[in-house]
Parts: C-alpha cells; structure tokens; sequence
C-alpha cells in the first residue's frame, strides 16, 4: 500500500481483489434473487458482474502501464503450519493482467451473448427455471479462474485450478439429464463426470508437482520458489525435471493434450456459450499459462523442455487428423482446440513465452467467436426445425388424433430425437439466411487457418518461426497440423454455409437476435485485427515489450518471409483443396464424405477419432471396473463383510459374549456383586439394631468413643 | 470496649436484637397475623445478611479482647448460616402452618440460633465457643420438641437435649483442662503457650480429645451420632432440615477454627484420629442408610456420613501445603452440602401430606410424572450428594480428595471413593423411584417452598460448570485462619 | 494468719451451736405426735419412695426454673455493686444491657401466664 502514496496510479493496484469479488457478488445476487430477478435481470447483473471484473483488471492495465514492476497485493493470512507460510495475495504484473483481461474481456462478452442464448435453449430443453443457475456458474468461473491467474504461489493457482474445474464439470452437465440431442439420458452427465476424473489424473501430475516444490524449494510462492529453483537445478538436477514434466501431466488434463485431451470433444456436452468460454478461450489455456507462469523452471531443464514441446506438437497434429473426419460443428472446433492447444504448449515448450501467449490470446478471441458463431448456427437450426415443424404442411407432422393424447413438449421430443441441429450434414447454404453469422464466421475460420493479415496468421507464424529456428521436428509437425487446419474449417465453412439446404432445418433457418450477433461483430473485429498487438518487425512487439516486464529479457526474430510463405501458401492450397473437395460439387442430403473414398481406412480412422476412446476404455476403464467389481463382489463382500465381519467379528464377539455372561458374569461377577450386596445389607441391618431407641445406650455409645479416643491419645 | 468491639459482632447483635423484639411482637400480634412473623424473621436475617456482605471487603479485626474475631473465615461462614436461616424460614412458612405449629416462639428461636452459628464462626475464645454452642443448641433443643404434644417430636426433643447436655459437658471438661494445661481459654494465647513449651501437652492433648467428643456430636460423627436418627426422624421436617444443615456447619466451624488455630501443635496425634473418625463416620452413616426405609433417617444416615467426608478435611492437617486446600475443601463442601441438604429436605416437606404417617423411599415412586421439576431438582440433589457431575457435590468431593491425598492418606480417600460407591445405592434408589416406578405422590404447592428448592437445585448445577470463583472465595476464607 | 481465719471459723461454731440448740430445743419441748408421713425423709415435699418415672406437675419445674433464672440475676447484681463506684458509668451501662434480655424474658413470662399458678 505504500506504492499508493507514490503515485495514485499504483493505487489503484489495491483494487485487484475486486476481480475475485465482483463475480462472487454477483453469483450471490443470482443465486439467491435469481427466481426474483426475471432473465433479463440475471443476466445483466452476471455480465455486469463480469464487465466490473474487466473494467478493474483494465484499471490493472493502466496502472501497469505507469508502474511495469507490478505489485503483490495480500489481502488476507491464509496458512501457517510449521514452516509453511501462506498469504492469499494477488500478483499483478503484465503476464496475470493478459489474462485477466483476456477472461473478463471475452468472459463478458460470451456472458451477453449468453443471455440471448440461453434464453432460447432453456425453451428448447423445456426448463426454464435452470436458466439462472447457468449465470451463477458462469460468474462463479469467472471468479475462479481470476483467482487462478492472479494467484501469487502454487497453492492459490491451485484453488482457482480446482475451481474452474469444478465449473467446467458443472456446466457440462448443465443439461445433465440430457443427451446433446435434448433426449432424456445420462449421456451428459457422463461427459461431465469423464472430464472431471480425466482432469484429476492430471490434477494428481500437478500435485505431485507442487510436492516436489515444497519438498525442494520449502515454499508455494512464485518468487521464493523461483529464487531457490537455480540452486536446486544444481544440486539437484533430475527433480527440476521432474517437476516440469509432471506439472506437464497436469498441463496435459487441463489444456487437453496427448494422452488426457478425450474429455474435451466430450465436453461440448455443455450449453455453446461454455464451450466458447471455458472450453475454448480462457480454462483450456491454464495449463499454457502455468507453464508460462513457471518459466523459470522450465527454463533450467531442456530435457523438460523438450517433452513439452514434443507433446504439444503431436497433439497439435494429432487433434487436426481427428478434425478432418468429423460432423459435429462443435466437434471440428473442440478437436480443432485441442490442435491449437497444442500449438501453444510447443510454443511455451520451446520457450516461446510470447508466442505461445499472443496465441493464447488471439485464439482466445477467434476460437470463442467460432464457437459463439456455430452455437448462433445450431440455434438458427433449432429455429429453422422449430418453425417447420410447426407448419401446416409440414409433412413431419404426426396426424392429428395422435398429437391429442401427447403434450407439446412431447411431442418435440419424439421430433427432436430424429434431428441433429449440430450435424454439418444437416446443413448448407446458409450462407443466405444468416448473413452476419456467415460473415464473423468466415473472419473467424480465416484468422485460424492463419491467413494474412487476420490474427491467426501473426501468432500462429510466430510460433512456426521458433520451432524452424530451434526444434526442426516440431516446425515439421506444426506446420502439417497448419495445413490441416486450413483444410478442415475450409471444408466446414463450404458444408455449412455454401450449396444447398440439405435439410429442412435448414431451409427454416433464421438469423439470431442483436444480443448474440453484436458479440459476435465485437469478436470478429477483435479475430481479425488482434495480430497487430505484437507484429513480427523491429519495434512492433509491443506485445513482447509488455510481457518482457514479467519474462524477462526477450530475444525477437527477425521475421522470416519463407517460414510465413510456407504456411500462407499451404493454407490457401488447403481450401483450395476443400473447395475442390467439398463446393465444386456440393454435398447432397445422406451422401458419404468426399474424402472417405480416396483415404480409405485412413478417413475411418480420422472419423472414429482414431479409436482413441474405444482403447482407453478397453486399456483403462474395463480393467479399472474389472478391479472395481472384484473388490467389492470378493474383498468387499465376500471376504469382509461375509467373511470377517459375520464370520469372524460376529461369532467370534457372540461367543465371547456368551462366554463372558455365562461363566463370567452370572457365575462370578453377578455371584459377588449378590454376596456383596447381601453383605452389606446384612450388616446394615445388624449395625441398624444397634440403634434401639433408648438415650442410655446412645450415651453409653458417646462414653466408649470418648475412652477410645482418649484412650488412643494418652496411651498411643 | 470500643466501636470496633461493637462493629466485629455487629451481625450477631443485631440478630439476637432483632430476635428480641420478634419475641416480644409475637406477644402483642393477634393470632390472624402470625404468618407475618415469618416475613419479619426473613427480613431480619436479610438486614442481617446485608451486613455481613457489607462486612466481608473489611480487614481481620478481634474485639472484646480477642474473645471474639471477624475474619475471611467467619464472613464466608456468616454468609452460609444466614442463607442457612432464609432457607429454614422458606422451608417453615407453610410447613408449619400445614403441622399446626404455628406457634410464635418458632422464628425468635430459629433466629437465636443462627445468631448462636454465627458466633461461633467469630469465636475466637474457648469460652465463647462454649457459649456459641450452647446459644444455637438450645433452640435446637427446644425446636425438636416443637411439635407437641406429638409424642415423637417431646422424645426426640428430650433425647437430643440429654445428649447434647451431656456432650457439652464434655466439651466443658476440654475446656477446663486446656486451660489447665496452657493457662488460658485464649486460642491465640493456647498457642503462644505451646509453642513456648509451658504448656502441659498430655494435659492439653486430653482436653482437644474431649472438646472433638463435643463438637463431634454436634456434626454428628460416628460413635456420637446416635441421636441423630431418632432426633432427626422425630422433629417437625422443618426444623431438622434446618438442623441438618446449620447445626452440622456450625460444629465444623468450631472444629475448623479450634483445631486449625489452637492446635495445630497436636496434628501429628490428632490427624490419624480424624482419618479414622472420618473413615469410621463414612463406613457407618453409608451402610446404616442403605438400610433404611424411611425417608427422614435415611437422610439422617446420610448426613451422619457426609460429616464422615467433611472430617476427611482434618486428616492432612499434618501437611502444611495441603491444610489450606483442605480447609477450603470444607468450606466449600459445606456449601455444597448445605444446598443439597436443604433441597433434598424441601422435597421431603412438599411430599410430607400426612404428617403423622413416616415418609417412605417407596412414596417418591411416580414423582417424575406427577411433577416432574420437583423430580429433576431432588435428582441434582441426591447427584450432588452421591458426589456425581454436574453438581457442586462432585466438585467439593474432588478438592476434598485431593486434599487428603495430598496429605498422603490415600487409604481414607480409597475408603471416600468406595463408601461414595455404596452410597450411590441409596441415593439413586430415590431417583429411580422417581423416574421407573408407578405411583400417585400427593405433592404439596408451595410457593416459597419451590423457590427455595429450585433456587437450590439451579445453583447446584450451574456453579459447579465454573466453581473457581466460589472456591477461591473459600480458600482467601481460610488464608488468615492459620 | 490462722488468725484471719477465726472469725469464720467462730461464724461455723455459732450457727452450727444454734442449729442444734434449736433441734434439740424442739425435740425436748415440742409435742409429739408421729404420723407416717411425717416420719419419712424430708424430699421438697415429694413422695421419695415409689416408681421412677411418675408423672410430676411441671409448674413446680417452671418456678424452680424461673426462681434460678433470677438467682442467676442476682448473683451477677452482687459483685456489680459491691464494685458499682470503681465501674463506673461503663459498669452501669454494661449492666443495663444485661438486663434487658433478662426483662424481655420476664415480659414474655409474664404475658404467656407462666407466672399464674392456676
């Protein structure tokens, strides 16, 4: 607080806890008023709420801005055991202020998007009253992830690392009796519960982690921890190592890289804005951002390094083959998440800090804006289904005497269970009745193809340029991924929005209202002009610059006209190809992928997700239910509770008991407790005839006491 | 003689003053208003008691010559005596009415006696002991007969006032022959004396031997309890549960302050005897009572044995370090005993209807259904004599047995623990009745009379959830005593 | 210092010789008229041959009570004016309050009848 009293621009560094406090104050308001409050009130008090979080972290940013070194601001003692002391204190410095800004900023404006999406989905799953609690989950994920990127020791990343876990598994199975297609299952429900056990496999990598920095370093802050790393490096070299790689575990669940990454696709269980938020933009980054946040640890091991980078990278490419094969809209971009997640983790891994972070932040906007954009599809879809449906002439229509004896809802349902508004089959041309859908659209798969001049191809090019420069193999496999990742939204963009309706559905489609499009123009502009925070020449990294503050000194490439070339050139070849593929003769209703034929086998696997799950559940979930069922049929049951504990314990304490009240108890305690008690009774009684009622004998008492104790005083 | 003189026995005066005048207005009443006596003789004991509080913040002063003394010890025992007769006076208000022995001597004498209690805590003089004794016994004496012509209140009168003559001749003998032994009648001087070795000690060791025969049958101690029973189950309820509870306090004040100050040279033959006069005095009163049936000489055996643990506090005497604790162990006890004692004779007297008809143990049976407060407040009571948690009782059985095991005696506090046992016997029998058997008690309401015994019960309880206080209390009593 | 003694002792031989002067005086002179009861050991009136526990009229206890009550008075009044000068006024004041318990005990004597015979 002594900063303030310097500069009252560093005062304003003391406002930091309301970035935690904003969100929390506005769960408590919708989780309490929520039912009160209408829609529309809970709403705008969740994105107000969110918005006060971005305006106080943008508060950070100028101050940041007058006084780069940051602060530490400690607002409460947390933990003192032994010789473990912990404050809970917020770090501002350039590196938490990205991502602060970066959470609240998109946070907010998926939180308004929400309001005019949820709307419409709370009717198309026919449950309204859930419509607040999806905001106070929203702000309460704003809250951890706050708490998770402005934390100033490992314990605290921790509790905020927890916590968007818990949202992200809270809003998966937010329909959590629902399928994707609105059908009554656990189908959603079971995503959840894969994504949270999943991440706790990489949570325990994580912990394990924090362990061996206790143990090593006698500390959880950053900076005591950062101090002792290099003396540790020295002593003990393999422990940094080890620390870096399983923290990469955790990383590994978190940022959904090889070989956690099967919950994500799964997740896009939840309703689109979650997807958009948590499952694209600001969670799936923590794991970018912790190893960003503990570069100087990874910086001290290059085998650590090394790993990272390596697994990054395969994931990047491994995720666009899956992409290629798949229908789902929300597939293709949460496999196409998982590749650019793996761009980042090679770019952090490789020490590309800035790189890896420009990516987080200009994916963070181009990825939500895919999102939002297929979640405004899908609900053009539901719409477009919706209002054929309900045409007179529709020939779907059940006869009448039929409808009579189901409701309303019911009947949607029995018609839902045929219809997929989320399956690119199901769509095309839509390009016409959703104009401005169509168009951030386009912007946003431009930007993530990597074309000039839109954001992804400045972040994207360089992270080609510090693999070409330092790790050759992974440039390899980066770059592959790149020219996949052009092909698969090439193709996605011709399916959906070019050709000719191959459904209904989308025939009927509409345009969504402004309270989801104007988001989505904010997005687009932010897709496509968001590269220009850090250009790749002498004195236009301002991005760099501002990182540098936290990093460290940065050494700049110069950028590279054949690495850029290389990619921009293999990415307009690779919609050249999907045009090729996929628009020179549009898809027709129920017709095979274009590409199934040529690859054969190949395309079987890219479509079944390389069979990935399907081993899994044989290498690891059949086993693990296999033990399960074994331990509680056999040790538990069988041996425990049949064996011991009726066998062993029950007989065994029935004969003892038996022994111990018969021979025991009746025989010997009970015997002498009856003597004893009749005994005492019996002299009670004698004593008791003493007292016979005559004062002579009472005074006689008194004479013999007194000869007695004179007696024992005289003669003693 | 000065006003200082006057201001150390102001408290008695006062009372005994105050008793006069009760004495000469009950002459000049019209019959219709006696009941208002009893609101005179508690308004005096409440003047009185005010006095004595007012008193207790001021220094030790002797008076008259040192024959009397005030102190910690006498304000903590003024105190006890004049709850003792608020108590008594709650207790007799209706009783007496429903006994028809309304009779207008009743509170003048109830009076005369605390004002005999009291001195004796001040007593600081052996003759003023002997006077003390004599000024609370004789209305004792007298109140025992009070129910006449019912022929076993006269005997008990009778017996308790043969007895007790011929006990105070006892303590007359010790008297003369402490004198004889150290010339003078002064405890403070009986000291001086000792310790300057002019004493004649086997002389002086006979006489506290027969002074402890006097105040022994005044608390009751086996072999001099004999009366106890018969006077006990004899008297108006009212009056032996005043008994029971000042008479008792009174003789341990005067064992407490004749033994504690003026011969504390004779402990190392005198505390062996008090161990096994308390030990014989448990053993007895605890067997005798789980004999009984009737409910008045069961508590009379009770209190016979709850002297025996009172006696326990004599038995460290030897021990410097521990006597201080012990004595305020007693103290402590005392209160705890008397709150109980009173209590557990006020259930007696609210359950009492036929008053010719003997009070049986199997009378409570059902009192848990029929009134249930008067059940749980006469549980405290038997809990608290038992010496069980949460009572005071307990805590005063625990300063009592730390003390004397301090002091070394371990054997006489395993006998305290195992008689404590036995004792557990009669006492829950009562509760049990209460609480397990069927049975239609007729009970008497009685305002006062509930007050008094709830009063007792509450803070049976409550005090003994933090008792510190109350005990350092006793033990700042005792500081200047030795 | 015998000497100091022979007045008392001249005191014990003139009552004791009036005494028997007198006894046998009576018994020379005095009519003679035996009866049983008037040859029985003299008891303060009481029969001093029969049961042991007869009944006796306790009125006679209460006088004798009250008669010893006032001897007690007296017997503290003698000394108290022998040396009522050398007292002085605390001796004066010391003997009223003394006698104000005795008086309240009289008053209460008094008016509960304990001085009427029948």
């Amino acid at each position: 607080m002594l900063l303030s009293e310097a500069n009252p621009a560093a005062g304003l560094f003391v406002l930091v806890p309301w970035i935690v406090f904003a969100p929390v104050i506005g769960l408590l308001i919708n989780a309490f008023a929520g039912k009160r409050l209408g829609e529309r009130g809970v709403g705008w008090v969740a994105s107000l709420a969110s918005g006060a979080a971005f305006l106080v972290s943008a508060l950070q940013f100028y101050a940041l801005t007058l006084h780069p070194e940051g602060a530490q601001v400690k607002i409460a003692e947390w933990i003192r055991i032994g010789q473990l002391s912990l404050d809970w204190t917020f770090r501002v410095d350039s590196l938490s202020v990205t991502m602060m800004l970066v959470v609240s900023g998109v946070g907010t404006l998926i939180h308004i998007y929400a309001i005019g999406y949820m709307h419409e989905d709370v009717r198309f799953k026919h449950d309204p009253a859930r419509f607040p609690r999806f905001f106070v989950f929203l702000n309460l994920f704003i809250a951890a992830m706050m708490i998770l990127v402005s934390a100033d020791n490992y314990l605290m990343l921790f509790v905020g690392w927890e916590g968007v876990g818990l949202c992200s598994f809270l809003l998966i199975g937010f329909w959590y009796d629902l399928d994707t297609l609105g059908r009554s299952s656990w189908a959603n429900s079971n995503a959840a519960k894969k994504a949270f056990i999943t991440n706790r496999v990489g949570d325990f990598g994580f912990l394990i982690a924090g362990f061996l920095i206790f143990w090593y370093m006698g500390s959880f802050a950053f900076s005591e921890v950062f101090a002792a790393a290099p003396e540790v490096a020295k002593t003990h070299p393999w422990v940094i190592t080890a620390i870096t790689v399983f923290m990469l575990v955790g990383v590994a669940g978190k940022s959904a890289q090889i070989p956690l990454y099967v919950w994500l696709p799964d997740a896009m269980a939840g309703p689109t804005p979650v997807s958009a938020l948590i499952h694209a933009a600001t969670m799936v980054t923590a794991g970018v951002y912790l190893v960003t946040r503990s570069f100087p640890l990874f910086g001290l091991t290059h085998d650590g390094q090394y790993i990272v980078a390596t697994v990054g990278a395969v994931t990047a490419l491994f995720a666009a083959t899956i992409a290629v094969g798949q229908y789902d809209i929300k597939k293709v971009l949460a496999y196409s998440t998982i590749s650019q997640l793996g761009f980042m983790v090679a770019a952090v891994g490789m020490g590309a800090y800035v790189a890896g972070m420009f990516h987080l932040v200009t994916h963070a906007f181009f990825k939500a804006l895919l999102f939002l954009s297929a979640g405004s599809v899908i609900l053009g879809l539901e719409r477009g289904h919706h209002h054929g449906h309900h045409a007179p002439s529709s020939p779907v229509l059940p006869p009448q005497g039929a409808g009579n004896s189901l409701s309303h809802g019911e009947i949607d349902r029995v018609k839902e269970e045929v219809f997929d508004p989320g399956d690119i089959r199901n769509m095309g041309g839509l390009r016409a009745r959703m104009p401005v859908t169509f168009w951030v659209y386009l912007i946003g798969a431009l930007a993530l193809a990597g074309i000039f001049p839109l954001a992804g191809f400045w972040s994207k090019d360089e992270i080609l340029l510090d693999a070409f420069l330092h790790y050759p193999h992974v440039y390899w496999l980066l770059t592959l991924a790149a020219f996949l990742t052009a092909f698969y939204m090439g193709r996605q963009v011709w399916m959906v929005f070019f050709g000719k309706a191959r459904h209904e559905a989308a025939e009927h489609a509409q345009e969504s209202p402004s309270v989801i499009t104007i988001p989505l123009i904010i997005l687009a502009a932010l897709s496509a002009f968001g590269g220009f925070i850090n250009l790749p020449f002498k004195g236009f990294h301002q991005f760099g610059y501002w990182l540098e503050h936290t990093l460290g000194a940065i050494e700049f490439p110069p950028f590279n006209f054949m690495v850029a070339g290389v990619s921009t050139v293999l990415a307009l070849g690779a919609i050249a190809l999907s045009w090729f593929l996929y628009q020179r003769k549009p898809l027709e209703h129920g017709q095979t992928d274009p590409l199934a034929k040529p690859l054969g086998l190949v395309f079987v696997g890219m479509e079944q997700k390389w069979f990935i799950d399907e081993a899994y559940q044989f290498l690891f979930v059949q086993p693990y239910r296999a033990l399960a069922s074994w331990l509680a049929q056999k040790v538990d049951w069988d041996f425990w509770h049949e064996w011991f504990h009726d066998s062993v314990l029950v007989k065994g304490f029935v004969t003892l008991a038996r022994l111990l009240a018969d021979p025991v108890d009746l025989g010997f305690i009970d015997r002498v407790s009856y003597w004893l008690s009749d005994a005492i009774r019996a002299s009670a009684e004698t004593l008791r005839k003493l007292q016979n009622g005559f004062v002579r004998s009472y005074a006689l008492s008194v004479v013999l006491g007194v000869a007695a104790i004179l007696g024992y005083l005289l003669l003693k | 003689m000065t006003i200082t003189d006057f201001s150390v026995i102001l408290p008695v005066t006062l009372l005994t003053a105050w008793a006069s005048i009760l004495l000469l207005a009950e002459l000049f009443l019209p019959r219709a208003q006696r009941p208002f006596l009893a609101l005179l003789a508690a308004l005096g004991l409440a003047l009185t008691l005010g006095i004595s509080l007012a008193q207790s913040a001021q220094e030790f002063a002797p008076g008259f010559g040192g024959m009397v003394v005030r102190d910690g010890f006498s304000n903590f025992l003024n105190v006890l005596f004049l709850l003792t007769g608020l108590f008594g006076v709650a207790l007799s208000y209706r009783y007496n009415q429903r006994a028809q022995i309304e009779r207008g001597e009743y509170y003048p004498l109830l009076l005369f006696s605390v004002a005999g209690m009291m001195l004796m805590g001040q007593a600081a003089d052996l003759i003023v002991v002997f006077l003390a004794l004599e000024l609370l016994s004789f209305p004792l004496y007298i109140l025992s007969a009070f129910a006449y012509p019912r022929p076993q209140s006269e005997e008990a009168g009778l017996k308790y006032f043969l007895l007790g003559a011929f006990a105070s001749g006892f303590v007359v003998y010790g008297i003369a022959l402490t004198f004889g032994a150290s010339g003078s009648t002064d405890l403070a001087r009986i000291v001086a004396s000792v310790a300057a070795g002019s004493a004649n000690l086997p002389l002086l060791t006979a006489g506290a031997g027969l002074l402890l025969v006097g105040f022994g049958f005044k608390v009751a101690a086996v072999p001099f309890h004999m009366w106890t029973p018969d006077v006990y189950q004899g008297a108006p309820t009212s009056v032996t549960a005043f008994m029971a509870a000042g008479a008792k306090t009174a003789g341990f004040a005067a064992l407490l302050r004749v033994f504690g100050a003026a011969f504390p040279a004779l402990a190392a033959d005198l505390s062996p005897l008090m161990a096994i006069l308390a030990a014989v005095t448990m053993l007895f009163g605890n067997l005798i009572a789980v004999a009984q049936t009737d409910m008045k000489r069961m508590l009379a055996y009770s209190s016979i044995a709850q002297a025996g643990y009172l006696l326990m506090a004599f038995a460290p005497f030897e021990i410097e370090a521990a006597r201080t604790m012990a004595v305020a162990g007693a103290l402590f006890y005392l209160l705890a005993y008397t709150l109980a004692s009173f209590g557990s004779w006020g259930v007696v007297i609210a359950l009492e209807k036929d008053l010719d008809r003997h009070l049986s143990i199997g009378d409570f049976a059902g009192l848990a259904r029929r009134s249930p407060w008067l059940a749980a407040a006469m549980t405290v009571f038997m809990l608290s004599l038992t010496g069980l948690p949460p009572t005071l009782g307990l805590v005063g059985k625990i300063y009592l047995f730390r003390a004397v095991i301090e002091g070394g005696m371990v054997w006489l506090a395993v006998i305290g623990a195992l008689t404590s046992v036995v004792s557990a016997f009669y006492y829950l029998r009562i509760v049990v009745n209460m609480f397990m058997r069927e049975g239609e008690p007729a009970v008497e309401r009685e305002w006062w009379l509930e007050f008094a015994i709830g009063a007792a019960a509450v803070v049976t309880v409550v005090v003994s959830l933090w008792p510190f206080p109350l005990f350092e209390w006793a033990e700042w009593a005792v500081m200047k005593l030795f | 210092m015998l000497l100091e003694y022979a007045a008392i002792a001249t005191m014990i031989l003139v009552t004791a010789l009036v005494a028997v002067i007198a006894v046998v005086l009576g018994s020379l002179f005095g009519p003679k008229r035996p009866h049983a009861r008037k040859l029985l050991p003299y008891e303060s009136g009481m029969t001093p041959i029969g049961p042991g526990t007869r009944r006796v009229p306790v009125r006679f206890y209460l006088i004798a009570v009250l008669f010893i009550l006032f001897d007690i008075e007296i017997i503290f009044f003698l000394p108290w004016a022998i040396a009522f000068r050398e007292l002085g006024w605390y001796g004066f004041w010391a003997m009223v309050v003394f006698n104000i318990p005795i008086l309240i005990g009289f008053i209460y004597e008094w008016k509960k009848g304990g001085l009427e015979w029948e």
